[in-house]
């Protein structure tokens, strides 16, 4: 009966590890990728999913072990009059440091990839610093997005490149724009995004695109990403649910009664669609 | 100095006190940790009926609850409404952490266990520590009033984030709520401050003769340095609270930046910075984890060596993690406000900082294992709930490495995963140890023992219920689940996670309903428990050389402390156990271990 305790405990690593296996087969893991950084944060997580695993299969297997084996018989004084043991205390000091250290440096590139201005993809450097009154080179690939209670407003500058002028183009909870096809060596196509709130905070998320930032009213964050295009069967379990080309643009900050139905969707187009859905937008 | 100078114990001043002064207004350190303790179990039974609510809704969104749906939500169709479910969840967190979680580890069990443990009469301050019970009372009113008032409770999250909370109206349906929680918290943290002052000054000046402070039990060190964290931590929160309130009452400008446009209005507030509230507020709301999970290692680690009948692994290592927590503690807060708009640059530098925290626990889990090896392990109740409390809070210690890697929590943050984080850490760390704590001393605190065997129902209920409310909420995360939706699969993207969810609730039903047998079990045990001895684990700690129940004034004569408090299976003596108080021919008082 006393070992039995040991085997409930066996549970939890076996249950744990199972429930991982068998969780991409009901989608109840990562959603498909569909930027390119996106990759890099699918692989720090796998990465980090195996450490931890594994650690924690480790912990669980001496757990159970220990309570198997000394689970106590009787009143007697079998157990050892130990007080620690210097050298195992450095091993267990050193070791996980260095694994910590290790996830700590090996992420740093990717995290300023996606976050940093300055690392920005160099097509956005221009757009990210062009001062008011100057007219950017590249205008068709951005964005202002002004989270509000409980929509997206967003507003494309238009042909002069320009916000807050005649000929932008206003949406409501519909975000459009450029993809790239990955699978035949296109290169990416970054869009960026002024993202503004008008009340209170809400939280930009597209998850396939791994992409999350708060929107803080008095703030103005630049965010960029970018979206592969829809191609093989890989992505055909998700049509169930969504169209091709097609994404939740989901808030992700609480914002009142009404976030839950805080709900946009992001439209991905080939570059000429996408060019001429700017076109058929502009003004008459 | 001698550390006994100032015991007020040996002033003879310590007289059976008459009913009033001994039940209600008592300065006796131990009432007053038992009314702490049962007004938070009270609490707990509130808190986990705010979350099954929350349950109910992700499972069965918007469908009425069998006969409480008609008695509470009549006005709304008998089912639950967003304005209604963004309360709950609010509320929820509020209650568990600032009037369960906090208030029992370092209100009920500091209070009943550092005087005792250390070999004092009392705590330093006996009044102080009154006044920091009955300081609570303003906060359980105003929090329990604001339910009634038009609007109902907070809702704008326990995070309680500006402009949300700040302008009353982005949240109409939270009135006077938000000011209500305001001013209860602001309560809480005045007395818990009083009790933080108390405990630091009881622990560095009142340890009985031989106590030094490498000989303190781990549950004392750790609510010793919960003590400093809380004193230095608090006052920051405090002071934001007090902020926060003006900006909603006196429409001053510390969270509020300008041109707001709340409902087509614009707001005539402006020039603040709504992200120096999480500034504010996470600077001292991680510190307040360790507050919530590092007595709670304290008293898990109590218990494993007294029921491996071995010496706790690694002492001193164990000490100088818990230290290292609260060092590095103050240093981490940023890991919260990643996605937040905060600097990028500064995230890298709260992201190395929050990686090596999770050093100081893994220390401590390998020490746990190094307990249990080659100990004779008995598997009481309290033994059980320590030992998963290891098992548990190695989960909740490794996901946060997920989240403290900053590209993976542009993804994760505000997602499930978080939410499965926080409650390994608090449900599976902190209420694992609380349960431990309350099996283990029950018969100090009330001179009857708790049925083991309920406690082994409860403890099997509780530890599978947990498991399978808890551990799918990962996979929620990792699915991009957010948190705090009253409706997910609103969003195509999370239709298929509405089975999980199902399982989830019903889990955590089973999971609540354990907790009546622990309830009934506590309850059962107060009157009708079998009579405890002074010592019934035969423990080596010196709460256990006083009699069960200690009369007030706890000893009869201050004890003696002649070594470290885990000396199981001393080859010294012929027990497996060797009490820090009783004196062997080979030791002398100020021998070392």
């Amino acid at each position: 009966m006393r070992k039995l305790w040991s085997l409930l405990f066996l549970l939890v690593p076996v249950g744990a590890v199972y429930l991982f296996w068998i969780a991409p087969d009901y989608q109840w893991s990562l959603p498909t990728n569909k930027s390119s950084f996106g990759e890099g944060i699918d692989k720090l997580y796998n990465l980090i999913l195996w450490i931890t695993g594994v650690t924690f299969v480790l912990v669980n297997a001496f757990l159970v072990y220990f309570m198997f084996r000394y689970s106590a018989k009787r009143e007697n004084k079998a157990a050892a009059h130990v007080h620690g043991n210097h050298a195992l205390e450095v091993i267990w000091t050193i070791v996980p440091s260095l694994i910590l250290i290790f996830i700590a440096f090996v992420q740093m590139k990717e995290w300023q990839e996606v976050k940093f201005q300055s690392k920005f993809p160099d097509a956005l450097q221009e757009k990210a610093e062009t001062e008011a009154g100057e007219k950017p080179s590249l205008v068709q690939a951005m964005a202002r997005v002004t989270a509000r209670q409980f929509e997206w407003r967003i507003t494309y500058p238009g042909p002069d490149g320009q916000y807050d002028t005649v000929d932008d183009i206003q949406t409501v909870n519909e975000l459009h724009m450029p993809g790239y096809k990955g699978d035949e060596g296109q290169e990416p196509i970054p869009f960026l995004i002024d993202l503004e709130s008008a009340d209170v905070l809400h939280s930009f998320f597209v998850p396939q695109f791994r992409i999350k930032q708060d929107a803080v009213p008095g703030m103005t964050i630049k965010v960029w990403f970018d979206a592969k295009l829809d191609g093989g069967p890989e992505d055909d379990l998700e049509f169930e649910r969504l169209p091709k080309n097609q994404y939740d643009l989901v808030c992700a900050e609480l914002c009142g009664w009404g976030h839950y139905k805080m709900k946009g969707r992001v439209y991905v187009h080939t570059p000429e669609e996408y060019q001429a859905w700017l076109e058929s937008q502009g003004p008459e | 100095m001698n550390a006994t100078a100032h015991n007020p114990g040996d002033h003879g001043h310590h007289h059976e006190p008459g009913l009033i002064r001994k039940y209600i207004f008592s300065t006796d350190h131990k009432m007053i940790g038992i009314q702490f303790m049962l007004t938070t179990l009270t609490f707990f039974a509130v808190g986990g009926l705010l979350a099954l609510g929350v349950r109910w809704q992700l499972a069965w969104p918007w469908q009425e609850m069998p006969v409480i749906g008609k008695m509470l939500f009549s006005e709304t169709g008998n089912v639950i409404s967003p304005e209604f479910y963004t309360m709950l969840f609010t509320m929820h967190a509020s209650v568990m952490i600032f009037f369960v979680i906090i208030p029992m580890l370092i209100g009920a069990f500091a209070n009943f266990c550092v005087p005792l443990m250390i070999g004092a009469r009392d705590m330093a301050f006996p009044t102080l520590n009154m006044l920091s019970y009955w300081f609570f009372w303003p906060a359980f009113l105003i929090m329990g009033y604001s339910f009634f008032v038009e609007g109902g409770a907070a809702a704008a999250g326990w995070t309680a984030y500006p402009p949300l909370s700040t302008i009353p109206s982005a949240a109409p349906a939270s009135g006077g709520g938000q000011t209500f929680w305001l001013v209860a918290l602001i309560f809480v943290g005045i007395s818990s401050m009083m009790g933080s002052v108390n405990y630091i000054t009881t622990i560095i000046k009142m340890r009985a003769p031989g106590m030094t402070m490498f000989r303190m039990p781990m549950t004392v060190w750790s609510i010793f340095i919960t003590a400093i964290l809380q004193a230095f931590a608090l006052p920051v929160l405090t002071a934001a609270l007090v902020m926060q309130l003006l900006d909603r009452t006196l429409m001053t400008g510390f969270f509020n930046p300008s041109d707001l446009v709340v409902n087509n209005v614009t707001v005539a507030t402006g020039g603040g910075q709504p992200i120096l509230w999480q500034h504010l507020f996470w600077f001292y709301s991680h510190p307040a984890v360790y507050i919530m999970i590092l007595p709670a290692m304290g008293i898990v680690s109590d218990v494993l060596s007294t029921f491996a009948r071995k010496p706790l692994f690694g002492y001193r290592p164990m000490v100088y993690s818990i230290s290292g927590i609260a060092g590095l503690g103050f240093i981490v807060w940023g890991h919260h406000m990643f996605q937040s708009g905060m600097n990028p640059m500064l995230g890298a530098t709260f992201m190395v900082s929050t990686m090596m925290i999770a050093l100081p626990s893994a220390i401590k889990t390998f020490n746990w294992l190094g307990t249990l090896w080659r100990g004779e392990l008995h598997f009481t109740t309290p033994m059980l709930f320590a030992v998963g409390f290891v098992s548990v809070f190695a989960i909740g210690g490794l996901s946060g490495i997920f989240m403290a890697a900053t590209p993976v929590d542009i993804f994760i943050h505000d997602t499930y995963f978080i939410v499965a984080h926080i409650h390994y850490v608090l449900m599976g760390g902190s209420a694992f140890g609380i349960f431990a704590g309350i099996y283990y001393w029950f018969p100090k605190m009330f001179g009857r023992t708790m049925s083991d065997g309920w406690g082994k129902v409860h403890f099997f209920g509780t530890f599978v219920a947990m498991n399978c409310t808890f551990f799918p909420m990962h996979v929620l995360g990792a699915a991009g689940m957010p948190r705090r939706l009253a409706d997910p699969y609103h969003y195509a993207t999370y239709e298929h996670l509405l089975w999980l969810n199902q399982f989830i609730t019903v889990s955590a039903l089973v999971l609540g309903g354990f907790q009546v047998i622990f309830a009934l079990n506590f309850l059962f045990s107060l009157f009708g428990g079998e009579k405890a001895s002074q010592n019934p684990w035969r423990s080596n700690t010196l709460e256990w050389a006083a009699p069960s129940p200690p009369p007030h004034g706890n000893f009869e004569a201050i004890p003696t402390v002649y070594r470290g408090p885990y000396e199981y299976a001393s080859p010294e003596v012929e027990e497996d156990y060797l009490p820090q108080h009783v004196p062997t021919p080979a030791s002398t008082p100020g021998a070392t271990i």
